[in-house]
């Protein structure tokens, strides 16, 4: 049971081992706790879980593996109301249809039916990643579900009250979440850690008193100093429906300004072309040469782009293409000018990464960038800063 | 040896589980979560409660693992050793015992708080890998090898400001402190303000969950601040119905200086008083 427990936490991606495997049977034996789930429940936690962001994941591969309810990590246990049942039933079956089968059995055996019917629906849904599906039995699709995936309203399947490790109270410290105001200091936390790379020099005091030692007269050592040498390019598509995230963005790094050295900020729309602006109220005046930007900013400008990069294809691809004027040279041509000119560029997307593969705009942006397009989530963020850490040019 | 908090200090019950498993089979106890919601204080309650003294080592950015063990004061001993002092000949007089060091030969068992250890070195925590595995460590100078008579009960606190590694984290036992709800921090104020008035508390419960709900504010008030806000309403005699009749337009609650602790806030604040008068 428990070994069955350990495989299942590690299938969901925590990295428990044998070490705290062995840790808890040790606790067991000690009688750490009394007998109860409960207890059970939060020394396990205790012992596997080292990182809040997979706290919620425990929880579900707890009631996965000790209450055999079906879930899928990353989705919400469903279960389904009785009324509502009752609705799809009556749009099922025509009023004859109905008799007829009232003839067959009780209501409630009918019921029992369909309802076994609809979950296996369910399980294939949950295969596939359909998120708004027919029907209404995805996750997201009727408002018989809560979206937090905590029951709500009238007895579930078994008539018994939440556990603690069902109401998933960890769900927002989940580090695929997308960014928000909770988790964005956190954000932060990831950028600073990736601003403080870089060296300089400082007396390194150990070196030289061995050194004067050993030479019997003053020798200075110096070492790398880590100080903040990261100088970021930050360009923002603005207008529409990514405002909103925009701003979570610009905020997130005018936060952590002091830690570069230095931060720029430029506007784009949909596609970086020719031109560039910094002041969006006055972004037909006063316009940034792309070109000036290659010119004036050294190669060891590291280049974020954030944006959904969902557009025309032929937005990037054509010249012409633009939505808001004729630009003489496509999208895709800047696009590898600036990733010629700074090794290091990465793009941010907010739309979930598991939608990307429909928008074929976003596939070809993220092409030019050699695949260094990113989810914005903790997870994306950090995968993101390491990827612009790793390129010394 | 159990742990079941103190009359001082509210602990969930996930808390003690954590903490008494770390107590009983003496693997070290690591402690996340918001700021101001009791972690170092944690340690202080584990040693009031189990009556063992507390060793505090708290971490800065530049704190070597290695000064936790002892540290080799050569530059005293050169210094020495060029005066003629006496003392230059044995090394045992420039070897300063750190932290780990006091916890091992404490007389009673202690309790050792390591204290926001993620402001360090990244390697800091691997470097203290062994010492902390198997209690013990060498004095290379003398050729000493330090050991613990009993584990001693480490606390272990961390802001998340830097990821700590999987080898480190296997050894030890992890608890998120997560933000009260409204019953803990009941309990929690009940605890530190005995007497004070239900209404009051209750009010004042409710614009601090409602300043914490405000979008975009840089620092959230967590259970130290509610503590500090509820010390100067008692002080300052606050009247109830203050509380009690808030005008929609002044959005700041009083005394915010203890619940709002940077500029931008309180500004954010006076910008949603402004909106409130003009929509009013």
């Amino acid at each position: 049971m428990l070994l069955n427990f350990l495989d299942e936490l590690r299938a969901a991606g925590i990295p428990a081992s044998i070490k705290e495997h062995l840790l808890l049977l040790e606790a067991l034996d000690k009688q750490v706790i009394e007998q109860t789930p409960e207890a059970f429940y939060y020394l396990s936690r205790a012992t596997y879980v080292k990182d809040e962001g997979l706290l919620d994941r425990f929880d579900q591969v707890f009631s996965k593996v000790f209450k055999g309810v079906l879930t899928d990590y990353g989705q919400s246990p469903v279960d389904i109301p009785e009324d509502w049942l009752k609705a799809v039933a009556e749009r099922y079956f025509t009023q004859e249809e109905m008799e007829k089968i009232k003839a067959l059995g009780s209501w409630d055996e009918i019921m029992e039916t369909l309802k076994k019917r609809l979950e296996e629906q369910e399980k294939r849904h949950q295969g596939g990643n359909k998120w708004v599906g027919t029907n209404g039995t995805s996750p997201f699709g009727h408002s018989g579900y809560n979206p937090e995936g905590v029951r709500i309203g009238g007895e579930g399947k078994h008539g018994r009250a939440l556990k603690v490790w069902e109401q998933r109270e960890f769900a927002n410290l989940d580090n695929t979440k997308e960014l928000g105001t909770r988790n964005i200091k956190v954000a932060l936390r990831r950028l600073r850690r990736f601003a403080r790379e870089g060296a300089a020099e400082e007396l390194d005091l150990d070196a030289t008193i061995s050194g004067t030692a050993r030479q019997g007269f003053l020798d200075i050592h110096m070492r790398a100093e880590r100080r903040n040498a990261v100088k970021v390019l930050l360009f923002l598509d603005v207008g529409g429906s990514m405002d909103p995230f925009i701003k979570l963005v610009e905020e997130l790094f005018s936060a952590a300004t002091a830690e570069f050295k230095n931060l720029e900020f430029f506007y784009f729309h949909n596609c970086l072309y020719e031109g560039v602006w910094k002041n969006n109220a006055r972004r037909r005046t006063e316009r940034t040469p792309t070109w000036d930007i290659l010119h004036k900013y050294g190669h060891d400008y590291k280049v974020i782009f954030v944006g959904d990069a969902s557009m025309s294809p032929y937005e990037i691809t054509h010249p012409g293409g633009s939505v808001e004027h004729f630009n003489p040279e496509a999208g895709a041509t800047w696009m590898q000018r600036v990733t010629n000119t700074y090794p290091a560029t990465v793009w941010l997307n907010p739309t979930p990464e598991r939608q990307w593969d429909y928008s074929q705009s976003t596939k070809v942006m993220r092409e030019l960038l050699g695949d260094n397009m990113f989810p914005l989530t903790l997870e994306g963020l950090d995968a993101a800063m390491r990827e612009l850490t790793r390129k010394k040019h | 040896m159990r742990f079941e908090g103190t009359k001082n200090y509210v602990a969930t019950d996930d808390l003690k589980v954590a903490v008494n498993a770390a107590v009983l089979l003496r693997r070290p106890l690591l402690i996340k979560g918001e700021p101001g919601t009791g972690k170092t204080v944690l340690a202080h309650e584990i040693s009031k409660a189990l009556n063992a003294p507390l060793i505090e080592w708290h971490i800065k950015s530049t704190t070597k693992a290695h000064q936790g063990l002892y540290e080799y004061d050569a530059v005293a001993r050169l210094r020495d050793g060029q005066l003629g002092d006496e003392r230059v000949h044995d090394i045992n007089n420039y070897i300063r015992k750190g932290k780990l060091w006091e916890a091992f030969t404490a007389p009673q068992l202690p309790v050792l708080l390591i204290d926001e250890i993620d402001k360090a070195d990244i390697e800091f925590p691997n470097d203290l890998l062994q010492e902390l595995d198997r209690m013990s460590f060498d004095v290379y100078e003398t050729g000493e090898r330090i050991e613990a008579k009993e584990r001693p009960i480490v606390v272990i606190t961390s802001n998340n400001e830097k990821e700590l590694p999987d080898a480190f984290l296997r050894r030890c036992f992890f608890h998120y402190i997560k933000f009260p709800d409204r019953e803990t921090m009941q309990e929690i104020i009940d605890v530190h303000f005995p007497g004070i008035q239900k209404t009051l508390v209750k009010k004042a419960m409710e614009i601090f969950y409602e300043v914490r709900e405000v979008p975009g504010l840089k620092k959230k008030p967590s259970t130290s601040e509610l503590l500090d806000w509820l010390k100067l309403l008692m002080n300052e005699d606050m009247p109830l119905d203050v509380l009690q009749n808030r005008d929609p337009t002044k959005a700041i609650p009083p005394l915010h200086g203890a619940l709002l602790k940077n500029e931008q806030d309180v500004m954010l604040f006076e910008r949603l008083a402004f909106m409130a008068r003009r929509n009013g």
